[in-house]
């Protein structure tokens, strides 16, 4: 499979401060890659090194196979990315700042292609109004559709979801999907909330104090990993009997008021179902409790996000 | 570097602040123009009183490059104060705003955005100078018309109407080198820092005390004038004596220009190595 970022030995220290250590990731043509860490685990100062904004102390970034020291112009020319919070000239407009930054890129400024990123990020009502007057939820987007203007291979989003409310959450990560399975774009996805990038990514990495901690597909992570599944069924009592009976009274936990709590894998799941079914239960629900975030708390030892 | 250039200016002149120079310049010359205008004749009776008793004046002496000239020696000094204005905001205000990030991930070498944004600046304050000259010069000849000029210094220069207007034009010159060498350093300043305020007020300050320690009068403190770039800014006035210190003035044009050079090297060096964290 094709690199199309790889990072070896990465390594970023601060006077006495070692942000990032010795970090080495993967990341394959088409990926959407989840980049994942607690709170000071060197996320933004990896991402600022893979865009040139600081330089590493050592270790090596490549990005589409060339060094991102001696090719970084070429290099740049095929990113888009938000990094942090997107900030644009707040006295112009967002069609101007989009015209602006394509000019400084050399990527097409055409009114055509600039309203039609501005679509695509559900701006174009507000092309003319001056950024200053967009709510954080709206810079966002216009983060998005900068990223987007010179329509990149790689796009690297740095909490691309965050200030956005939960219709304008789903749109952005419909527009990740999209512009990874329709468009082929391999995208390197920062992001606080974990259930998006269980939903999103492909691939992923753990990362904490500047070290990796795990990285690989979401769902070989996930599937060798238990997770916590509430059952409700309608007869308690019965159901306290058939746990005693069968073999999944090793992978009951407790019970929460009426609800059953197991550590289940991802298989294990329909089999019980099945079983419950057909042993006359009648299954109200089964949710399986956040997944990723059990897992991501277990790998960090118990530092939040 | 040309499209780049015009970037860097239209973001300039996109902002409120760059025009503050202009509002300045436009409200004080026509003050001093107005003031001239009624009590022009008592102003030069006053200041060649003196020479009343040996000599007498003829012709219109209460002209334009009069005026011009007034004007230049009572703003000149105040000019660096509305140019460091927009040269100490040029990078710090991308910091503050957090637009660094959006630049630097652009296709475009760090050479070329020091670079870019510097001949940017230097454009704006050459305006801002054209501006003055246009206020000072054009409208005070088109208000006062023409005639000899009377200059006051050491000795009592008196230049035919003739022999005004290329010194004018060479003072103007002189005065846009002087200007860049108060851009520069509050350029480089603006590099150092993430907040547009601390270059204006450093580039200020440094200012000020320049122009304080190279007038005091101090035997020891004349050890170190020579050193003092401000004091190579009025070299302009060479101009408006006769005959001309051609070799003073290329002097001082020299020395700004190495500062000019030497404070964009060192921030273009400073912003290289620079890790954008904000």
């Amino acid at each position: 499979m094709e690199k199309v970022i790889e990072v070896n030995g990465l390594t970023k220290k601060f006077k006495n401060l070692v942000a990032v250590n010795n970090l080495n990731l993967n990341v394959y043509k088409g990926d959407v890659f989840g980049f994942l860490g607690p709170n000071g685990a060197g996320k933004s100062t990896t991402i600022r090194m893979l865009l040139s904004l600081i330089s590493p102390t050592s270790g090596s970034i490549r990005i589409f196979g060339k060094s991102l020291n001696k090719h970084r112009i070429e290099i740049l020319r095929n990113i888009g990315a938000i990094v942090e919070k997107p900030d644009f000239y707040l006295y112009m407009t967002a069609y101007k700042n989009l015209e602006l930054l394509g000019k400084i890129s050399g990527t097409d400024t055409s009114k055509a292609n600039i309203m039609k990123v501005l679509e695509l990020v559900g701006l174009k009502d507000r092309y003319n109004s001056k950024v200053k007057t967009y709510s954080h939820g709206m810079k966002q987007r216009l983060g998005l559709a900068q990223a987007l203007l010179h329509d990149p291979d790689l796009i690297i989003l740095d909490e691309p979801t965050t200030g956005l409310d939960p219709h304008g959450i789903k749109e952005i990560r419909d527009l990740i999907i999209y512009l990874s399975r329709e468009k082929g774009k391999t995208i390197f996805l920062s992001s606080h909330i974990l259930k998006e990038i269980e939903i999103i990514a492909t691939r992923m990495i753990i990362i904490d104090k500047g070290t990796t901690k795990i990285e690989g597909s979401v769902e070989d992570l996930l599937n060798d990993h238990k997770l916590t599944v509430t059952i409700e069924v309608n007869e308690t009592e019965k159901f306290k009997t058939f746990l005693n009976e069968t073999q999944w009274k090793i992978s009951f936990k407790e019970f929460e008021k009426n609800v059953a709590v197991f550590l289940l894998t991802k298989e294990e799941i329909p089999v019980l179902n099945k079983e419950l079914v057909e042993k006359g239960f009648n299954v109200n629900s089964i949710v399986p409790k956040k997944s990723l975030e059990d897992y991501f708390l277990k790998i960090t030892k118990g530092n939040t996000e | 570097m040309i499209s780049l250039t015009l970037i860097e200016l239209q973001k300039i002149f996109k902002k409120w602040r760059t025009y503050i120079g202009f509002i300045a310049i436009g409200v004080l010359v026509p003050i001093v123009q107005i003031a001239l205008y009624f009590e022009g004749e008592d102003y030069l009776k006053f200041a060649t009183q003196n020479l009343q008793n040996s000599f007498m004046f003829v012709g219109n002496l209460l002209n334009g490059y009069l005026i011009a000239n007034i004007i230049l020696q009572a703003l000149f000094i105040h000019i660096p104060f509305l140019v460091v204005l927009v040269g100490g905001d040029l990078l710090a205000g991308e910091a503050t705003g957090g637009t660094y990030r959006m630049l630097i991930t652009r296709p475009i070498s760090r050479f070329h955005i020091i670079t870019s944004k510097f001949l940017a600046g230097a454009v704006y304050t050459n305006l801002l100078l054209l501006w003055l000259m246009i206020l000072s010069l054009g409208v005070s000849i088109l208000v006062f018309g023409t005639g000899p000029m009377i200059v006051l210094r050491d000795k009592v220069y008196i230049f035919a109407e003739n022999d005004i207007l290329w010194r004018f034009l060479m003072a103007y010159l002189f005065a846009s080198v002087s200007l860049l060498s108060v851009f520069a350093l509050s350029f480089f300043f603006s590099s150092m820092v993430e907040n547009a305020i601390g270059p204006i007020v450093a580039s200020m300050a440094v200012i000020i005390i320049f122009l304080i320690v190279s007038a005091l009068p101090i035997e020891a403190l004349k050890v170190i004038q020579p050193f003092l770039f401000i004091n190579y800014m009025v070299g302009w006035r060479e101009f408006m004596v006769d005959p001309v210190n051609l070799s003073k003035i290329i002097e001082s044009v020299l020395i700004l220009f190495l500062h000019v050079f030497g404070f964009y090297l060192i921030t273009l060096i400073l912003f290289k190595r620079k890790d954008i964290l904000s």
